[in-house]
């Protein structure tokens, strides 16, 4: 049985958060009635001219900066010229021999196992009107296609990653980390319903150790990280069947249908367009120097990559735990807040608490850690309580299902006190109750007399029940211990 | 009753608007009915009397208020490949028949800002591609020197509607020669500035790095305030230049370089054009040049030199490449700025078709004539897969070659450059039918200038010896940004001679 390896590249067309588009002044809101956001340029009236949006370029700017990628001083807006009803002239305006992005690398763990995947390049782009053909009908009631073109012109950044994926799993987690990049950034919503951030596959397969890449296939607009996991698995699927069974990959363009779970031909290299690329005589090179580059530097937030290098050397976080924490800026912020509450030294504590309890309950309720119940100073409050001995950390998990369901107004003192849950920290209230137990139990303590160690477990065990789960271990092992060999 | 042939130039018709001898709305009302009657009833595309008479009354208002300014009040009119609210704008193509724009061109809404009253809209080559004013999906226009002869192209109907005296001015756009050349047919002056000195904002796309506007006049002293009136940076065009040479691009900065000239050739007295070194191209004087045109020019140069100027011999060695270089580079651009024309959100979409493809290719087959078709066609096979270094590329380091050629010679050898802007006078309506090549062989001594973004111009400077005589034409070809001091030049040339004020039918 061969043994194949799997080769995956991504392209993600990540949709810039301008207020308006790329190279007209019409909004860029979702939702809005058909073509109620198309002007002249939009619509590719006779006469109309392209000016570039400074803002999609800054935001391209942002991206080139957080990725360790060159920023071109020069790059070339040029024309990908098809026919296609959505897409108003014609033409697309793209960047192609020379993109404003070149190189930089995503770093992201798959599992407890850390990967750098470098990027090829990043390229601004218009995106196309839509076509309505279902549910359709004309004017006087016929069926028929209609055009949005509110869409168009929507700034995109075109991200393409080499081809140094070795699993649907890899590109899942390359694409998690890409998309919570564009949001950290502030240059995209990250919405993936709307088509804010929507990924093709590139995808091969070749036998172990052999240089050369197979036949690729591109699976076309996968806008969710399922459909990227399943589609690629999918596509996998099919070509290393296809090729055991004797037959060859066809380089082609294909589309992931999530109800049936397939990937199904949309198009073979052989209908492929020539696009006739040319840079566009309407839009001179675009220019951006040092200082503008400095300038936006200047308004970037901390980036990930330095967070949570931040977060392991000041803060004593493992590098997996400093990667989770930093895949998402408000998680990154949520830690800061709940660290930066607590006494130095009690961060691990804090990442412990958000990656386990907090995520967990975010999981299962669904929920953003922007809409997290507990915030992340009533966290810290807990966790202080924990540090203080006010509470065990078992007891402590009651409290946080209490600040979650809002008990007492989410505070963790409010709620302790009212359950009466404060840990027993008093010598003379356990000495007291071990001196009962010890009354009630004669035969246990035979048994510890007579040198059997699981006697005395036992007998903590009678103490915590008397003391319903609250009497600090510690004091009660100390105590029992000493009451006894006395 | 007042008519617009009455007046020398647009200065005179102000100064009679200003001191209220004439009254804007009667002259645009006068100028209506003259072009409502004129011969040739395909040089209007379009005419709308209640939006011409408003804009006059507007000016009439201004000029009352004594807020008039020297174009207060003028008539004149837009080649139909400028856009323009109310009437309609059909760059003479059945693509765009009866087709209304939402907003005016940045040169239409500057000269309606200025106080221009406009007659409407003006025929040319289709889409202006053509050398001839027959490329018109209505109908070819008339030289008014001869009505068997064309106008030139492609801004035709512009030089036809200035010779005629219909309009003291109209706006032309000039991509390969479209103004010097029909200017140069039909006797009129007519400059291409430096591109990037005029928006192209609103104008239907032909070759976008290569498409400027430019003014036609009666004379250089007209197109001054014409000219300087639509220079001027825009933000809707981001080839459009904020800076010529370190200073602001806007309004003023032609008059101000055209005063300054005269003022110095005021004060050098009887030789104004004293040190000043005219190249004349050897390449430009070549076995092409009919022998009349070559006299006319040659005449031409001596009146400049008798005014001072020092006449020195050039070489733009690579003139004759301009023609393969812009007959690439242009049908590449408008391959593509004609793909919008699609039948989908606007113009003409065929009645039968099977899918949208086909709705697609049977408009455009419908919509587009042939010369439009054939550059597309060029334009498509220059940028496919496989040519696309061999053509377009190619012929973008050649465009470099010919622009520094004009570089070395104005670094080098001279001031400004002068020479023929045609091989031959007007030639007669369907004359090159069978042979489309032939017009475009005539466009050698124009391209150049375009590749290179120079200004150029042309001005009358003699007559063929026809039964009917037909106006020759003279270039003056400067340096980036030289417009003023072209344009003053030229107005000295015609203190000193009378090409310009002839007028067809009285010869």
């Amino acid at each position: 049985m061969m043994e194949w390896e799997i080769v995956i590249g991504l392209e993600t067309h990540t949709q810039l958060s301008t207020e308006s588009k790329i190279f007209s002044s019409s909004s860029t809101r979702f939702g809005a009635a058909p073509n109620t956001q198309a002007d002249a340029v939009d619509l590719a009236l006779p006469g109309s001219l392209p000016v570039m949006n400074r803002g999609a370029v800054e935001r391209a700017i942002r991206f080139g900066l957080a990725v360790g990628a060159t920023v071109a001083p020069r790059s070339v807006f040029a024309r990908k010229n098809y026919f296609y009803p959505d897409l108003p002239k014609n033409y697309q305006i793209s960047q192609f021999e020379l993109p404003i992005v070149v190189g930089g690398s995503l770093s992201f763990f798959v599992g407890e196992q850390e990967r750098t995947v470098r990027l090829t390049r990043a390229h601004l782009e218009e995106d196309a009107g839509k076509s309505l053909h279902e549910h359709f009908t004309g004017p006087h009631g016929e069926s028929s296609s209609g055009i949005d073109l509110n869409r168009a012109g929507t700034p995109l950044l075109e991200i393409v990653s080499e081809p140094e994926m070795r699993s649907a799993a890899e590109a899942v987690a390359y694409a998690r980390t890409l998309h919570g990049l564009v949001v950290w950034l502030g240059i995209c919503d990250g919405n993936m319903q709307e088509g804010s951030f929507r990924v093709d596959a590139n995808v091969s397969v070749r036998p172990r150790g052999q240089a050369a890449f197979g036949t690729r296939c591109e699976i076309k607009n996968l806008n969710s990280f399922r459909f990227l996991e399943r589609a690629i698995q999918y596509e996998v699927r099919r070509q290393i069947e296809l090729i055991e069974d004797g037959g060859t990959v066809v380089q082609e363009t294909r589309l992931y249908d999530s109800d049936r779970d397939e990937t199904r031909s949309m198009r073979s290299k052989e209908d492929s367009h020539d696009y006739r690329y040319f840079p566009d005589p309407d839009l001179p090179p675009l220019i951006v120097t040092p200082e503008w580059i400095e300038r936006v530097r200047a308004g970037m937030p901390e980036l990930p990559a330095h967070k949570r290098a931040r977060f392991e050397a000041d803060m004593g976080l493992s590098p997996y735990d400093a990667a989770q924490l930093t895949m998402h800026r408000p998680m990154a912020d949520y830690f800061e807040a709940a660290a930066g509450a607590l006494p130095a030294g009690q961060a691990k504590l804090a990442a412990n608490w958000i990656l386990g309890e907090l995520s967990a309950a975010l999981n299962r309720d669904g929920l953003e850690i922007g809409d997290s119940p507990v915030a992340a100073a009533q966290l810290a409050a807990l966790i202080a309580r924990i540090i203080d001995g006010t509470l065990s950390n078992k007891i402590a998990r009651d409290v946080f299902a209490a600040m979650w369901a809002g008990e007492s107004g989410g505070s963790p003192d409010a709620i302790i006190e009212a359950r009466g849950l404060r840990q027993i920290s008093d010598t003379g209230a356990i000495g007291a109750m071990i001196d009962e137990v010890l009354a009630a139990h004669p035969a246990i303590v035979e048994e510890y007399r007579a040198g059997k160690q699981k006697a005395f477990n036992s007998l903590v065990g009678q103490v915590m029940k008397a003391a319903r789960g609250k009497a600090n271990p510690q004091q009660v092992n100390a105590l029992l211990l000493e009451k006894l060999g006395g | 009753m007042s008519a617009i042939h009455e007046f020398e130039g647009i200065q005179a018709l102000a100064d009679a608007l200003r001191q209220g001898r004439v009254s804007a709305a009667e002259l645009a009302g006068e100028a209506l009915r003259a072009a409502r009657a004129y011969g040739d009833p395909q040089l209007f595309l379009h005419i709308d009397e209640d939006l011409t008479l408003a804009q006059a009354r507007a000016a009439d208002a201004a000029i009352a208020a004594g807020r008039a300014g020297p174009l207060t009040g003028i008539p004149i009119a837009h080649k139909d490949l400028f856009v323009t609210r109310g009437w309609r704008s059909t760059a003479a193509s059945r693509m765009l028949d009866g087709y209304l724009s939402p907003f005016d061109a940045t040169v239409v809404a500057r000269l309606r800002e200025a106080g221009a009253v406009s007659l409407g809209k003006l025929s040319c080559d289709e889409f202006a591609m053509g050398s001839g004013n027959e490329n018109s999906a209505f109908g070819p226009v008339r030289n008014p020197w001869d009505p068997e002869r064309i106008p030139g192209g492609s801004s035709g109907g512009s030089a036809a509607a200035v010779a005629a005296r219909l309009v003291l001015g109209a706006t032309g756009t000039d991509t390969g020669g479209s103004v010097r050349q029909p200017a140069a047919l039909c006797g009129v002056s007519g400059i291409k500035p430096t591109y990037g000195t005029v928006s192209r904002y609103g104008i239907v796309a032909y070759a976008s790095s290569l498409d400027q506007a430019g003014p036609i006049a009666r004379s250089a002293r007209d197109l001054v305030p014409l000219l300087d009136a639509i220079s001027g940076f825009d933000p809707l065009d981001s080839t459009s230049l904020e800076t010529c040479d370190g200073r602001a691009n806007a309004p003023g900065r032609v008059l101000e370089d055209y005063e300054r000239a005269q003022a110095r050739f005021e004060a050098a007295g009887a030789r104004p054009l004293e040190g000043l070194r005219i190249g004349v191209p050897r390449e430009f004087l070549n076995e092409g040049l009919s022998a009349e045109v070559g006299a006319a020019v040659e005449a031409a140069l001596s009146v400049f030199e008798a005014l001072g100027a020092r006449r020195v011999d050039i070489s733009l060695p690579r003139t004759a490449l301009s023609i393969p270089a812009y007959y690439v580079i242009a049908p590449a651009e408008a391959s593509s700025n004609l793909s919008r024309y699609d039948g989908v959100r606007y113009g003409h979409r065929a009645a039968g078709y099977e899918d949208v493809a086909d709705m697609t290719s049977r408009s455009r087959t419908e919509g587009f004539g042939d010369e439009v078709r054939r550059r597309i066609l060029v334009g498509t096979y220059v940028l496919s897969h496989g040519y696309y270094d061999a053509y377009y590329l190619q012929a973008q380091r050649v465009r470099r070659m010919i622009a520094d050629d004009f570089r070395k010679a104005f670094a080098e050898d001279c001031d400004l450059i002068m020479g023929p802007v045609t091989p031959a006078v007007a030639r007669r309506i369907g004359d090159n039918r069978q042979d489309p090549i032939a017009d475009w062989l005539g466009d050698i001594y124009t391209l150049g200038v375009s590749l290179a973004g120079l200004p150029g111009m042309s001005i009358p400077c003699g007559f063929s010896g026809d039964a009917r005589p037909l106006p020759i034409g003279l270039q003056i070809i400067g340096n980036h940004f030289d417009e003023g001091r072209l344009l003053a030049l030229a107005d000295r040339y015609q203190q000193a001679t009378d090409w310009h004020q002839r007028t067809p039918g009285q010869q």
